[in-house]
């Protein structure tokens, strides 16, 4: 555990720096790390690096295949599809970086709610998570969508509130887990309130599951964010965006494949990017149990 | 049936070393040159601490190591097979056949949702040639082999409606299922009450005899291991140090760390605190080019650091691993004179008065119509005073109602009736919420496992500050200060303040809970198996702590244990408990001699010493009951001494010696 090679734990900024050096000494880690950077980095700095114009339509330069001025080739309607590429996650990272934290704050107060409350009251709660759980997510979201329009406005809100539901389950797990353990009953016995034996004893445990749960949400959503767009409910045209621009080439996908496989390149090595993260995230902060040393 | 001790070794271990690669690419040993042999019809004990790497050598005996380990050098041979080199094909049909395995918790082990009838017969239908049609039969025999009562019920029953004695029991027969040559034996007792302990010990010495297998015992009881062994192995950072005959090994060891380990273990016959092993042993590849004992070791020279000493034979016949075997005798095995007999007031801190608690709940339906449950209560009837600076120890199998007392004085559990009066506060209010913070702080609690009850998040400063701050409002550089002398007084430096729990030791952590507890500087502190997660050696200095400790601050302490031996050595007075009553209370000294109530005498006939002499006396039957009888003496099903009706109609009355010593029981106190 990295926690555990430090030699001290003074500060938050020196924890979270033993946490990053303890993702970036794995090889999955390190590279899972460098792909979301890599993203980020895209996404602030691309259109400064994109080489062409994203929206400048061309009817001389429709369908071409890759090459030295178009790396990526071209669209049907002349787009350079590597400008696109470049600059296709920046809504999908703006709407699902903000969703995310909203999701697991909203869900994760709720979650720890219900864990601390427990009993009958917790019990029939989460039989209607569980019910709302079992319907498919994107029915639940087109109803939204379709009520209340696709601007950002909606969409982070709606992905926000479904993608909550699940880190309730995983924050009141988590909060049960601790709460059940002897040095809650300690803070009680001593007689501490009730805010502080939350704030000091339990929110320092479940917030590591929390953390991990937020990147993995964070990974799901941005798929739900790309298939709405590709469904037409997300990005407006003429924003570029994965899930549109493999909506629109999919129909020259047997003469023009590199429409589709480019914007794929650039979703799927996001999404790999942040599971790989998350994974070295959780065993870096001791959470994952299988992860132990053989003696 | 049984063979005769042969020459011919069924199990040889030769030369072996198993490491694992650590963080930085370096191999670090686990085991190290690790060279034995076992015997047809002998069997050994593996004894050693926790890390010390005894489990590992026991499991590689078959062929097995954790994930993560690889051998290094050497190997090992079972009946001549060399285990390492044999495929997986191989290996299963040795292992749980003519090489079986029996591991500590074997509640897990069992399948939880076949019957025990239907588990043996895999085991035959794997492991021996019977036909089918006989396997039913063979169940039964295997069962009544060991002595399970009515063995065809058992064979009908899943293992969840087994107690841990019996689970254990039955496990022992699947492992007999395939007629083993060997039986390894991980920590088989561990976990278990007592009784059940001394009743599984017995049968695996009978097994052992009957069927003339070797077996190889892994433990880190001295007691277990005398009662079961014919050699021990002591095992320290991953080496044999020590290996001999039981006689020799328990009663004069030749090795340091074997008289130290033999020191720090509480006896029964001695009233005096065992003497604690300072330090830890070194973490893999740590062990420096000397011997690994040399930091903790009174004799160790120069030479100890600078060259690893070999396996050597000395006169007696042991082979020690040690530079100075011949000077080892000069340590004690013994703990020195008592010290200071301490004051005691005359002037109750704590009184109980008809304490019960029930664990019951009331149903739908009785909320309803606001009627009470008919159960009998957990706990009842529980009247005890606690002058100041005593120490009064509780003693009981597990489900005896230990815990459940202290939570309920400590104010975590709503008590059903009776009353809980603290010196100068009165009657304390039922819970936690309801007392004033000045009660609260007068009563402390250290939980059994530092582990649960240390926060793994918060640093051992922060651990420390929250009772500081919470009863006495310190802040800044008085806090502090406080903090620092906290953590002097339980041997603590100043430099732990920012580690994390998880950078201790176990024992390091039930320091800081100690600390934590006398932090709010309590009057009565509740100590609940604090003793119980810890090795023998890091027990001896915890209980060594909280004797300085009550010493230098005359605090009661209330010490909850299932092992009489180190209630013993702590206790003034001990209470002796049985499903939730008590049996008998008194003075220590005259509660460990006759006369003592039917229950008290089983408990301590089933207590294992660390001498091969001692015979446990087993008396009542092994079983374990959920509920406590609903009249006459909580002890009426087991009793081996039961006298007729009177005991399950009337409660027994208390017979008191006029010295504080009392005794519930029906049979007149000269008779017991």
């Amino acid at each position: 555990m990295a926690v555990a090679s430090t030699n001290a734990r003074p500060s938050v900024a020196s924890r979270f720096l033993g946490v990053i050096a303890d993702i970036t000494s794995r090889p999955s880690g390190a590279i899972g790390l460098a792909l979301v950077t890599f993203h980020l980095f895209l996404a602030i700095f691309g259109p400064w690096l994109a080489p062409y114009d994203y929206k400048a339509v061309d009817a001389n330069l429709m369908m071409q295949a890759p090459s030295g001025a178009h790396w990526f080739g071209t669209d049907h309607l002349g787009r350079d599809t590597f400008s696109r590429t470049l600059l296709g996650g920046r809504e999908a990272i703006l709407v699902t970086g903000i969703a995310t934290p909203i999701a697991v704050l909203w869900g994760g107060f709720v979650g720890i709610f219900f864990g601390l409350v427990g009993g009958r009251l917790d019990d029939v709660l989460m039989r209607v998570v569980d019910a709302f759980l079992s319907l498919p997510w994107i029915l639940k979201m087109l109803v939204l969508i379709v009520t209340f329009g696709t601007g950002i406005e909606v969409l982070i809100p709606t992905l926000a509130f479904f993608y909550g539901i699940p880190v309730i389950r995983i924050a009141r797990a988590a909060t049960h887990d601790v709460v059940a353990r002897d040095f809650i009953q300690a803070a009680r016995a001593r007689g501490h309130g009730r805010m502080t034996i939350i704030q000091r004893e339990l929110l320092p445990n479940v917030r590591d599951a929390l953390l991990v749960e937020g990147a993995m949400r964070w990974s799901w959503m941005l798929l739900a964010f790309s298939s709405l767009s590709f469904l037409g409910f997300g990005v407006s045209p003429p924003t570029p965006d994965w899930g549109l621009m493999i909506a629109d080439a999919r129909g020259f996908m047997s003469f023009a494949p590199w429409g589709v496989l480019a914007p794929v390149i650039g979703l799927s090595s996001l999404i790999i990017g942040i599971n790989l993260t998350a994974d070295a995230l959780a065993k870096a902060l001791g959470i994952d149990r299988a992860q132990k040393a053989p003696v | 049936m049984k063979d005769m001790v042969t020459k011919e070794p069924l199990i040889q271990v030769r030369d072996l070393s198993v490491g694992f690669t650590g963080r930085a690419g370096h191999t670090l040993p686990v085991l190290r040159n690790i060279d034995l042999a076992v015997r047809r019809g002998e069997s050994l004990g593996l004894v050693g601490e926790s890390g010390s790497g005894k489990s590992t050598l026991a499991l590689a005996m078959m062929g097995y190591l954790k994930r993560g380990l690889r051998v290094i050098g050497g190997g090992t041979h079972f009946a001549g097979l060399d285990m390492f080199t044999l495929s997986r094909k191989e290996l299963e049909g040795i292992r749980g056949g003519r090489l079986a395995l029996i591991p500590q918790n074997s509640g897990q082990s069992l399948t939880p949702t076949l019957k025990i009838g239907a588990q043996l017969s895999e085991a035959l239908r794997l492991h021996s040639k019977l036909p089918e049609a006989e396997h039913s039969a063979r169940v039964v025999q295997l069962l009544e082999q060991v002595r399970l009562p009515d063995p065809s019920a058992i064979a009908g029953r899943y293992p969840h409606e087994l107690s841990g004695g019996q689970q254990q029991r039955a496990a022992i027969a699947m492992a007999l299922a395939g007629e083993p040559e060997a039986l390894l034996l991980d920590e088989p007792t561990t976990g278990l009450d007592v009784t059940t302990q001394a009743h599984i010990l017995e049968l695996l010495r009978d097994l052992a005899a009957e069927t003339g297998m070797a077996m190889v015992y892994v433990s880190h009881d001295l007691g277990a291991i005398a009662r079961v062994c014919d050699r021990v192995v002591v095992m320290y950072a991953g080496e044999a140090v020590l290996e001999g005959p039981v006689r020799e090994v328990l009663r004069n060891p030749a090795h340091p760390y074997a008289r130290g380990l033999l020191a720090s273990i509480p006896k029964l016959t001695d009233a005096r605190l065992p003497m604690a092993l300072e330090g830890r042993p070194p973490p893999p590849g740590k062990a420096g080019d000397g011997c690994a004992f040399v930091d903790r070791c009174a004799i160790a020279t120069d030479v100890c650091r600078t060259s690893r000493p070999a396996l050597a034979t000395v006169p007696s016949g042991a082979r020690v691993r040690c530079h100075h075997a011949d000077r080892a005798d000069s340590l004690p095995t013994r703990s020195p004179a008592d010290a200071d007999p301490r004051v005691i007031a005359e002037d109750a801190i704590l009184s109980l008065g008809d304490l019960s608690i029930s664990y019951a709940r009331p149903g739908f339906l009785d909320q309803i119509l606001g009627r009470k449950p008919a159960t009998t209560p957990t706990v009842d009837g529980i009247t005890i005073e606690l002058e100041k600076g005593e120490t009064l120890g509780l003693v009981g199998e597990s489900g005896s109602g230990k815990s459940t007392i202290l939570k309920a004085v400590a104010g975590l559990l709503p008590p059903a009736g009776g009353r809980i009066e603290l010196a100068g506060d009165g009657v304390l209010p039922p819970l936690v919420d309801t007392r004033r913070p000045d009660q609260l702080r007068r009563v402390q609690l250290i939980f059994q496992n530092p582990d649960e009850s240390l926060n793994p998040r918060q640093t051992i400063a922060e651990i420390l500050a929250q009772p500081l701050k919470l009863y006495f409002g310190l802040s800044g550089e008085a806090l502090r200060q406080r903090i620092e002398d906290l953590l002097e007084s339980v041997r603590l430096g100043a430099h732990y303040m920012d580690r994390l729990p998880s950078q201790l030791s176990g024992g390091e952590k039930q320091r800081v809970a100690v600390a934590r507890a006398f932090a709010a500087e309590p009057d009565l502190v509740l100590c609940d198996e604090v003793t119980s997660a810890l090795d023998v050696s890091v027990q001896a200095a915890v209980l060594d702590l909280l004797d300085q400790l009550r010493r230098s601050r005359n605090t009661a302490y209330v010490f909850v244990s299932h092992d009489l031996a180190v209630v013993r050595a702590l206790s003034d007075r001990v209470a002796v408990l049985y499903q939730g009553r008590l049996c008998e209370i008194g003075p220590a000294a005259a509660v460990y001699a006759a006369p003592s109530h039917p229950y008290t005498e089983v408990l301590l006939g089933a207590v294992l010493e660390p001498d091969p002499d001692t015979v446990p006396t087993l008396s009542a039957a092994d079983i374990v009951e959920l509920s406590p009888p609903a009249r006459g003496c909580p002890f009426q099903r087991r009793c081996p001494r039961k006298i007729g009706p009177q005991c399950d109609t009337e409660t027994p009355p208390w017979q008191d010696d006029g010295h504080g010593h009392a005794i519930r029981c029906h049979i007149p106190r000269e008779a017991l």
